[in-house]
């Protein structure tokens, strides 16, 4: 008998763990110089050291260094005034020398908190959530299994291994345990990997794209009867890939653990993987023994140790808060709330910011990254900030429609050919030859022109009908091949036909 | 006395990814008792009060600068694999975790 | 010969092709080398030799051949570190030693024989096969350097590369009658270097004499950004220290604890007659104890293990070296466990169990953690002593050289050779083996040892310099001069 989550709150209480996977935006990867540019052709960013071929030896890119303390700052944490790298060791054929380097127990970053806001019954509710530690680790290669049905793993015949990958640098985000979500246990899990990723974009660190997995996120779940003390067991959710996964997989396994917990089964404590298709996690190969990661400081590198004055400098750059930004940036643009969250749930604020920033209109920047603009982005579907438009381009184009050189509609065509790669604003409008109609002579004779076409409809409109006008100024709008200012049109009509707004 | 059985050693050449005969645990469980009854005697000294030195020199803070520098060409990077395809590794089947 | 090189009596290539030619006339008895270059070789040489001939400046040692030690990558060039799991492998890019050999010109012949991964003391582990000591072919050559040294002492090469985890530079050029030094940790790049254990490794230069070691010294060593633990500071005046051999008013320290019970008595001639001659050179003779010292090679055979179980971690058949098992429906995990069995000498696999089981939770405080504890000791003891001395002297190794098979069953009695040389590793400091003569029991040569506080490496020149001129003059020529000569073929 499936159990429906509100069955499940009332009876348990979730607490979260949450752990995130941020892949920083260096130029070169965390122990070498090889180029961390995505999506290059297979081996062609691999060196003696990420390789791992014998004799090789890392060193630490000081940028990422910089970052991760950032990150640390941003996060409230503590920044620990000497801190070491450290060999994570197990055998996978991803990862070159059978180590990783990570940090142990002497993480760069400890301490800290966020606060992540709600929309709860009562209205907005804030959740504390408080993190473990942050710190420095590589990632891994990338395999192709081959062979199997489903190019998945299992059944498959052999593996083919590009370590482009393998060596960015990589910063984990480690919450402590978060109690006391209740029922919102997946919307607190949901709005605190958003605020997290804002935060990583505001320090400009990581691309924090998670579909391409530059940000992932595993989530921890445990369950315990409400009033109970004693930690459930816990199961970790793998490669949950977008916000809304993250939300949907808490809830998944809230229902699974519930159901389990009331049979009176057992929880295994396992690592399980999201599944985009069904909202389901499915479970991962358990370990027959578990792993001894045999940690030890890495002999190859000398601790961190970043001065006081160093840290304070980077503090003293640290960017606005996300939240407090955005609260800010919505009291001077005095946009309602609804507006706000839709910019924001549709990842054009910032965009709309540089626009504005650049001169624009907040109401009409807001308007076309929200409207045209986002239509195009969900018809191509891709991200909108993969698309080839720029605030720039978009701050141009509201300068041409405020000055009367575009109308709303020629506009539309400006942004479509930005999009479509033929150059800024002003060089699209030379390029496919689009200009407003102002020639009073050339709109009259085209009002003239469809007049002539449509006696009745004329008439309906000397009549007194006005709005039949619509058919008609379509004309000649239609007739003026849609570059003439329609509320010109539709003054210049009415005048002609005897009527008066 | 510190000692390592039969299956310790299995379980230690488990995590080192090196297949034993039975002959070869039970020769080196054998081999360990004695080596480590003379490595143990660190414990003697090693009091609370010492700090480990896990590095020689009391080096801090060295740092490469975010700059790429070439990569090897990728006949190089593959000039040493038994196996290779399509420019990568070629690697047999890898069981465990997706 | 250098000075032959450059007054133009003699070619580079010549120079280079009459060690070959005694390389292909004596290597089948001794076996120094695993690889010898000879295309490669005699090719630098002529580039050297035609520099010179334009009349370019050179470096000192421009144009004399070397022999490296095969731990050292070398692009193009087969390194096997002594393995069976490297067999065939060629590197695509250069060590920085090799890099720094060079710029100075230095001509590299080939690579030579070592125990597996620098693992032992008598380069019976190489998995190609023993090299045997040119002073008496039945006997070991030290090691893990045995190749290295052994070239040296038959005259195959006039220099060599080494690396020096616990003593393997300094072992072998104690027991085969030449010069070995171990920097100070961080003075020459370990990039390219073939890891053992990363906090103790260490390459140096091996030679027949110390000015020679201290010109090639100088060719190697320097800051290398590619090795965080390089040492960002000037080069020690290593050179002039060993022009100088002026050790009047010196302070030597006498180890307490490195000298007596289990050291042979030709060893402790040789070594009391050298500190006789130390003294009337002018230095002042004085006893040190270094207390924690009897637990180094305890902590020694913890560290080491434990840093190279995971540094081997990367020989897994899957990039580069030997594949075993691939078999239709092998899995990777089961072809690494196969191929690591098989690439594998006996030694390398007790030591990375034995690594692995010091790392283990719930063991490592006992362990790794203990030993590096006692890492520190070993350090406050050099540091009180270097207080009242300015270097400190031991016998380099407890015997000579043993004979081939004798130790090979007892892992124990191997590691006590290395009682003298493992506490200067744990320290990072830098140690020195020149020959202090024969003992009068076996006629074979005897090491003496000099360390010298971090980044003070010129100090051991000054001494070993001292030493072997008055030696020279006691003995009329060098230790060399008496080695038997090989049959050769
Ligand atoms: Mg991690
Ligand atoms: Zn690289």
């Amino acid at each position: 008998m499936a159990l429906t989550f509100d069955e499940v709150v009332t009876k348990y209480e979730p607490v979260l763990g949450l752990e995130v996977h941020v892949e920083l935006n260096t130029e070169s990867k965390m122990f070498c110089p090889c180029s961390t540019t995505f999506g290059a052709e297979p081996n062609t960013q691999t060196c003696p050291i990420c390789l791992a071929l014998p004799g090789a030896l890392p060193t630490v890119n000081e940028k990422a260094i910089e970052s991760t303390i950032k990150i640390g700052l941003a996060l409230n944490c503590s920044i620990a005034a000497f801190s070491r790298f450290a060999r994570k060791n197990y055998f996978y054929p991803d990862m070159p020398k059978n180590f990783q380097i990570s940090q142990y127990d002497e993480p760069i970053c400890t301490n800290g908190y966020i606060d992540v806001e709600i929309e709860s019954d009562q209205g907005p509710k804030v959740f504390r959530i408080e993190i473990e530690r942050v710190h420095m680790e590589e990632d891994t290669g990338k395999s192709l299994h081959v062979g199997g049905a489903t190019g998945r793993i299992h059944g498959a015949q052999y593996s083919l291994l590009d370590y482009n990958r393998a060596g960015i640098p990589l910063v984990e985000i480690v919450t402590k345990i978060v109690p006391g979500t209740g029922k919102y246990a997946p919307q607190v899990a949901k709005a605190y990997v958003s605020e997290l990723r804002d935060i990583l974009r505001s320090l400009d660190v990581s691309d924090v794209r998670m579909e391409q997995g530059s940000l992932r996120c595993d989530a921890n779940v445990s369950l315990r009867p409400i009033g109970s003390q004693i930690l459930g067991t816990r199961s970790e959710t793998k490669n949950v890939n977008s916000l809304r996964s993250v939300e949907r997989a808490i809830r998944g396994e809230m229902i699974r653990h519930a159901e389990l917990l009331n049979k009176g089964e057992r929880i295994v404590q396992e690592t399980r993987h999201f599944q985009e298709e069904s909202g389901l996690t499915r479970s991962g190969r358990s370990k027959e023994q578990a792993e001894d990661y045999r940690y030890f400081p890495e002999p190859d590198l000398v601790p961190v140790a970043p001065d006081a004055q160093w840290i304070q400098t980077l503090r003293d750059g640290l960017p606005e808060r996300p939240s407090i930004h955005r609260k800010r940036l919505q009291e001077a643009w005095a946009v309602p709330d609804k507006e706000m969250a839709a910019m924001i749930n549709a990842d054009v604020l910032n965009l709309v910011e540089a626009s504005v920033a650049l001169g624009a209109d907040p109401t009409k920047a807001r308007g076309w990254w929200l409207g045209e603009i986002s239509r195009i982005a969900n018809d191509k579907d891709v991200a909108i900030s993969d698309l080839s438009i720029t605030p720039g381009d978009v701050a141009e184009i509201v300068a041409f429609v405020n000055s009367g050189e575009l109308t709303d509609k020629l506009a539309r065509q400006v942004i479509e050919g930005v999009i479509a790669g033929e150059g800024t604003p002003a060089a699209v409008i030379a390029g496919r030859g689009i200009k407003v109609v102002n020639d009073e002579g050339a709109l009259i004779s085209a009002i003239e022109k469809v007049c002539a076409e449509q006696p009745e409809t004329a008439q309906k409109i000397r009549n007194g009908h006005l709005p039949a006008a619509g058919a008609l100024i379509g004309a000649v709008m239609k007739e003026t091949k849609g570059q003439a200012d329609a509320a010109r049109v539709r003054s210049l009509l009415l005048a002609h036909l005897g009527q008066a707004e | 006395m510190s000692s390592l059985s039969r299956d310790d050693v299995a379980n230690l050449a488990r995590l080192a990814r090196i297949e034993m005969s039975e002959e070869e645990l039970v020769s080196l469980s054998h081999e360990f008792t004695v080596i480590l009854d003379a490595v143990a005697r660190v414990q003697e000294v090693a009091g609370q009060d010492v700090e480990p030195t896990s590095h020689p020199l009391p080096l801090r803070n060295v740092f490469r600068p975010d700059v790429v520098l070439p990569s090897l060409l990728t006949e190089e990077a593959l000039s040493g694999a038994p196996a290779q395809e399509e420019s990568r590794f070629r690697v047999p089947q890898i069981l465990g975790e997706e | 010969m250098a000075r032959a090189l450059r007054a133009g009596e003699i070619t580079s290539v010549a120079l280079t092709q009459a060690h070959l030619d005694r390389i292909a006339s004596v290597d089948a008895d001794v076996h120094a080398f695993l690889f010898v270059d000879i295309q490669g070789a005699l090719a630098q040489a002529a580039a050297t030799d035609a520099k010179r001939a334009a009349g370019e400046r050179l470096s000192p040692l421009a144009g004399v051949p070397l022999a490296l030690k095969d731990v050292m990558t070398q692009k193009g060039v087969p390194t096997t570190a002594g393995s069976k799991i490297l067999e065939g492998w060629r590197p695509p890019y250069d060590s920085t030693v090799v890099a720094n050999l060079r710029a100075n010109d230095i001509v590299i012949m080939g690579k030579t024989n070592m125990d597996e991964f620098a693992m032992g003391s008598s380069t019976e582990n190489s998995a190609f096969g023993p090299t045997h000591n040119p002073w008496d072919l039945s006997r070991i050559p030290g090691g893990s350097g045995g190749g290295s040294s052994a070239a040296l002492a038959a005259f195959e090469a006039p220099l060599a590369i080494g690396t020096d985890t616990g003593g393997s530079i300094r072992q072998p050029a104690a027991v085969t009658g030449t010069v070995g030094v171990k920097p100070t940790y961080g003075a020459v790049s370990r990039f390219g270097l073939i890891a053992f254990s990363s906090s103790l490794d260490q390459a140096g230069p091996c030679a027949r004499n110390v000015l020679d070691a201290a010109l090639l010294h100088e060719a190697i060593a320097g800051y290398d950004a590619r090795d965080s633990t390089s040492i960002n500071a000037p080069v020690p005046q290593v050179v002039t220290a060993a022009k100088s051999g002026d050790v009047k008013g010196l302070k030597i320290g006498v180890v307490k604890e490195l000298n007596g019970d289990g050291y042979q008595s030709g060893v402790r001639t040789r070594f009391e007659e050298s500190l006789e001659l130390l003294a009337k050179a002018g230095a002042e003779i004085i006893e040190v104890s270094a207390p924690n010292f009897e637990y180094a090679l305890a902590a020694y055979y913890l560290i080491a293990p434990s840093e190279c179980s995971s540094n081997l971690a990367r020989f897994d058949a899957m990039r580069y070296g030997l594949r075993v098992g691939d078999s239709e429906g092998a899995s990777a995990e089961s072809v690494m466990k196969l191929t690591r069995e098989a690439g594998f000498g006996r030694e390398v696999k007790r030591r990375i169990i034995l690594g692995t089981y010091a790392l283990s939770s719930g063991y490592y405080d006992a362990y790794y953690g203990s030993a590096q504890k006692v890492r520190t000791l070993i350090t406050q003891d050099f540091d009180k002593a270097f207080q009242k001395c300015d270097v400190m002297v031991s016998p380099t190794c407890p015997t000579t050289a043993f004979t081939i098979g004798e130790k090979s069953d007892d892992p124990i009695a191997m590691y006590l050779n290395d009682i003298a040389t493992i506490p200067v590793n744990m320290a990072g400091i830098g140690g020195m083996s020149l020959p202090a003569g024969l003992a009068p029991e076996d006629g074979l040569p005897v090491g003496f040892q000099i360390m010298a506080p971090a980044m003070a490496d010129e100090r051991m020149y000054l001494v070993g310099a001292a030493l072997e001129a008055a030696l020279l003059t006691k003995w009329g020529a060098p230790l060399l001069s008496k080695i038997p000569e090989l049959s050769g073929r």
